[in-house]
C-alpha cells in the first residue's frame, strides 16, 4: 500500500530500527522484520489500536536525542545484579534467553528455536496489517522458547518464565498444554532502565479439557518501556485464568488475546493495575468466542496515584458461538487528581442467543464505607489503605488460586501500595 | 456522660436545617431512649454524634465528658469512647470481618496508648463475644456484613460493641429488624454492658426493646427538637396514644 510510504518519519521511528540494527542483524527474517518497523513506523492515535497509547509520540519522548545516542553506543545495556528468588517457592526457573538450561520437570519438555514472531498476522482488528508488539518483538530478534506440557500431566509447582532480566530484553514463547493437563506459569516482567522498550511475546496454547494458570507479574523499573502480548486459545470444556498484575514501568501495554477453540471452554480474567506519577499503562485485550457454550469473565480493579491508565477491551462473539456468557468490567479508584483513565469496552455480537455486558466505573473512595471503618476507630490513613486493598485483592480472590501464590500476589499489592502513601 | 446544648445541624451540601436545637443531657450510666415520628431526625442526630461529616452543625455544641467533641474525627470520638451502632449497618466488600474487628479493636487501643492485642487474645475475646450473642463463627469469615441478613447485621452491631467496650453507646433501631429471640438476646447483651460509668442513647419507635432494656429516661424528638422528656413510662404512654396529643401540646 502506498499510504505507508507515505508516512513521515519521525525521531522515535529512526531511533527504534537503529537500536533493533544495533542489536544484531542476522539473517533474512530478522532483516525483514527491521524492515518492516523501518516501513510502518511506530502506530500513533490514529490507529484505532492504539488511540489511548500513541506509541509514536510516548517513545519519541524516550527516544530522542541524546538518550538514544548513549543507548546505540552503549550497546550493551547494564545488567542489574540482582538474583530474583521465584515468586513461588519451588517454581521451575526458565531463562528464556536459555530455554536449554533449565531443568525440565517430568511431562515437560523444554527446547529452544529459531522462530521469530508472526507479525503480518494481526491478533488485533484494529490494529495495522502488520502486528506491532510483534513486530518489535521480531526486529529485535526474539527467539521463541519452546515449552510443551504432556497430556494428563499435573504441574505440582508453577513454570515460571524469565525473559533476561535486568536489561531490555526480547523474549518468547511457545506454550502448549496437552489435553486434560493442568499447569501454572508465572511470567516475571522486570528490570530495564533504558530508554529503549523490552518487549515479550508469548503463545499459549491450551488442549481439550485442560486447565492453565498463566500470571502476568509487571514490576518493571521506573523508566522502563516494555510490550507485552499473550496469545491464547482456549480447547473445549478448558479453562483459562489469567492474573495480571501491573505494579511497574513508565510505558507499559500489555495484550492478551484469547479465542476459544472448542466448545465449553471457559476464560476467567482478572487483573491489578497500579499507577504512580508520570505512568502509562495500557491493558488491551480481545476475546473471540468462536464456539457455543462458552464462557468469559474478565475484571480490571485500577488504582491510581497518578499517572494515565488505559483499558481497551473487546468481546467477539461470532454467529455459531450460541449461549456465550461474557462480562467485562473495569473498575477505577482515583486516589489523586492527578491521575486519568481511558477505558473503552467494546462488544461485538452475532449470535442472536447470548448474555454479555461490560461496565466501567471511575470514582474515589466510597465515603460511607469510610465513615463505617473510621466510626470503629480506624483512623483516615488506615481505613482508606484497608479500602483501597479490599478493592484490588477481590481480583485474587476471586481466582481461587493456591493459596502460595494468592499471598505472593496480595504480597506485591501490598508492598506497592505501603510504599505509594 | 453527654450534653447536647442548643445543637443546630444541617445537611452540609444542600444547607437543609435538620436539628432545631436539641437539648438533651445523659448521666454516667444513664440509659436514655430516644422515641419520635419517622423522619424526625433520630439518625441524623446520632450520625452527627459519631462524627458523619455530611451534616454541620450551625449551633450549639455537644460535650462529651465536658468537653465539646465537634473538632474531632470519627475515629478519635470511637477511641474516647463513643459507639454508634447503625440504623443500616453497611456491607463492605473484600474487607474481612476478622481482619476488620483487629484492625478496629488495635486502633483503639493504641490511641489510648494501650498494647495490642496479641491474636490468640483477640480470637479468645471474638468467640466469647460471638458465643454470648449466638452468632455463628462462620458468619464472621465472610467480609463485613456482606451478605448478612437484616438481623445478622443488627446482632455483628453489638458484636462490635461489645468488642471495642464503649462508654456512650449510640443505638439507632437496633431492634428493628430483629426476631422475637435475636431481640432478647441483643437486649440480654446490652444489658449485660450496663455500668455506672457507661451509658446508652437507645433510639427506637418500639416499647416492646424498652420492656427487656429499661430506660431511665425517654425523649420524644419531633422536627429536630425534644418536646418532651420524662421516664419509662412516657414510652408506655406514647405506645397508647400515639405521637398526637404530646405533638398537640408542645404546638
Ligand atoms: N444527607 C441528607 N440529605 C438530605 N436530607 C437528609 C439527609 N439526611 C437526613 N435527611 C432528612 O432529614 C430528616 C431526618 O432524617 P433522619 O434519618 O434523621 O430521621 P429519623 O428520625 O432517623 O427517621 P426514621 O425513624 O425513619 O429512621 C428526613 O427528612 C431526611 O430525609
Ligand atoms: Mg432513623
Amino acid at each position: 500500500m502506498s499510504v505507508t510510504e507515505l508516512r513521515p518519519r519521525t525521531p522515535a521511528d529512526t531511533a527504534l530500527v537503529s537500536l533493533a540494527e544495533a542489536a544484531g542483524s542476522g539473517e533474512d527474517a530478522r532483516r525483514a522484520a527491521i524492515e518492516a518497523l523501518r516501513r510502518e513506523g511506530l502506530p500513533h492515535r490514529r490507529i484505532e489500536a492504539w488511540h489511548y497509547t500513541d506509541l509514536r509520540n510516548l517513545m519519541g519522548r524516550r527516544l530522542g536525542g541524546n538518550q538514544l545516542i548513549e543507548a546505540v553506543a552503549a550497546r550493551e545495556f547494564p545488567q542489574t545484579g540482582t538474583v530474583l528468588a521465584p515468586l513461588v517457592a519451588g517454581s521451575t526457573v526458565v531463562d528464556l534467553d536459555a530455554p536449554e538450561r533449565a531443568s525440565a520437570p517430568q511431562g515437560v519438555t523444554i527446547a529452544a528455536t529459531d522462530d521469530l514472531a508472526d507479525w503480518h498476522e494481526s491478533p488485533n482488528h484494529l490494529d495495522r496489517p502488520v502486528d506491532t508488539v510483534r513486530l518489535v518483538s521480531a526486529a529485535f530478534g526474539a527467539r521463541a522458547a519452546t515449552i510443551t506440557v504432556a497430556g494428563k500431566a499435573e504441574l505440582a509447582a508453577p513454570i515460571e518464565l524469565r525473559g533476561g532480566i535486568g536489561a531490555p530484553s526480547h523474549s518468547a514463547v511457545r506454550v502448549s498444554v496437552g489435553d486434560g493437563a493442568t499447569a501454572t506459569f508465572v511470567e516475571r516482567v522486570e528490570g530495564g532502565g533504558s530508554p529503549a522498550p523490552s518487549s515479550a511475546v508469548s503463545h499459549l496454547s491450551i488442549g481439550d479439557g485442560a486447565e492453565v494458570l498463566w500470571v502476568i507479574d509487571q514490576a518493571k523499573d521506573e523508566g522502563a518501556a516494555h510490550l507485552g502480548q499473550l496469545n491464547v486459545s482456549v480447547g473445549a470444556n478448558a479453562t483459562f485464568k489469567l492474573f495480571l498484575l501491573n505494579a511497574g514501568g513508565q510505558l507499559v501495554r500489555q495484550e492478551v488475546h484469547a479465542v476459544t477453540a472448542g466448545e465449553g471452554s471457559e476464560i476467567i480474567m482478572r487483573g491489578v493495575n497500579l499507577l504512580e506519577k508520570d505512568q502509562h499503562v495500557d491493558v488491551t485485550t480481545t476475546l473471540r468466542h468462536t464456539h457455543p457454550n462458552t464462557t468469559a469473565t474478565e475484571t480490571f480493579r485500577n488504582v491510581l496515584m497518578g499517572g494515565h491508565g488505559v483499558f481497551q477491551g473487546m468481546i467477539k462473539v461470532s454467529r455459531e458461538a450460541q449461549k456465550t456468557d461474557a462480562k467485562m468490567a473495569c473498575n477505577t479508584l482515583l486516589l489523586s487528581e492527578d491521575g486519568d483513565f481511558s477505558a473503552k469496552p467494546e462488544l461485538e455480537i452475532f449470535a442472536d442467543d447470548v448474555q454479555c455486558g461490560h461496565g466501567a466505573t471511575a470514582g474515589e473512595i466510597n465515603q460511607d464505607h469510610l465513615f463505617y471503618l473510621m466510626s470503629r476507630g480506624i483512623p483516615a490513613p488506615q481505613a482508606k489503605a484497608l479500602l483501597v486493598k479490599a478493592f484490588v485483592d477481590e481480583m485474587v480472590e476471586e481466582l481461587e488460586i493456591d493459596a502460595a501464590l494468592g499471598e505472593a500476589l496480595t504480597g506485591k499489592i501490598d508492598a506497592w501500595l505501603e510504599q505509594s502513601h | 456522660m453527654l450534653e447536647i446544648k442548643n445543637l443546630h445541624a444541617r445537611v452540609a451540601d444542600e444547607g437543609t436545617e435538620i436539628l432545631k436545637g436539641v437539648d438533651l443531657t445523659v448521666k454516667d450510666g444513664e440509659v436514655a431512649a430516644i422515641m419520635g415520628p419517622n423522619g424526625s431526625g433520630k439518625s441524623t442526630l446520632s450520625y452527627i454524634l459519631a462524627g458523619r461529616d455530611d451534616y454541620e452543625v450551625t449551633e450549639g455544641d455537644i460535650l462529651y465528658n465536658g468537653e465539646s467533641i465537634l473538632e474531632m474525627d470519627p475515629a478519635e470520638r470511637a477511641a474516647s469512647g463513643v459507639f454508634l451502632a447503625f440504623q443500616y449497618p453497611l456491607e463492605i466488600p473484600g474487607v474481612a470481618t476478622m481482619t476488620f474487628l483487629k484492625t478496629a479493636m488495635n486502633a483503639q487501643r493504641k490511641a489510648r496508648g494501650e498494647a495490642e492485642l496479641m491474636t490468640p487474645d483477640f480470637m479468645r475475646r471474638v468467640k466469647a463475644a460471638a458465643a454470648e450473642l449466638k452468632i455463628d463463627a462462620e458468619m464472621l469469615k465472610r467480609p463485613l456484613n456482606v451478605g448478612f441478613s437484616g438481623g445478622e447485621k443488627k446482632r455483628a452491631e453489638i458484636l462490635q460493641m461489645a468488642l471495642l467496650e464503649p462508654k456512650l453507646c449510640v443505638m439507632d433501631e437496633t431492634d428493628s429488624g430483629l426476631d422475637i429471640d435475636a431481640l432478647k438476646i441483643v437486649a440480654d447483651g446490652v444489658n449485660a454492658l450496663r455500668s455506672e460509668t457507661r451509658s446508652f442513647l437507645v433510639i427506637t419507635h418500639y416499647q416492646r426493646l424498652l420492656d427487656y432494656i429499661v430506660p431511665d429516661t425517654v425523649h420524644v424528638l419531633y422536627k429536630g427538637r425534644i418536646i418532651k422528656s420524662g421516664d419509662k413510662d412516657l414510652a408506655l404512654q406514647l405506645e397508647n396514644e400515639g405521637y398526637g396529643q404530646i405533638i398537640g401540646e408542645a404546638a
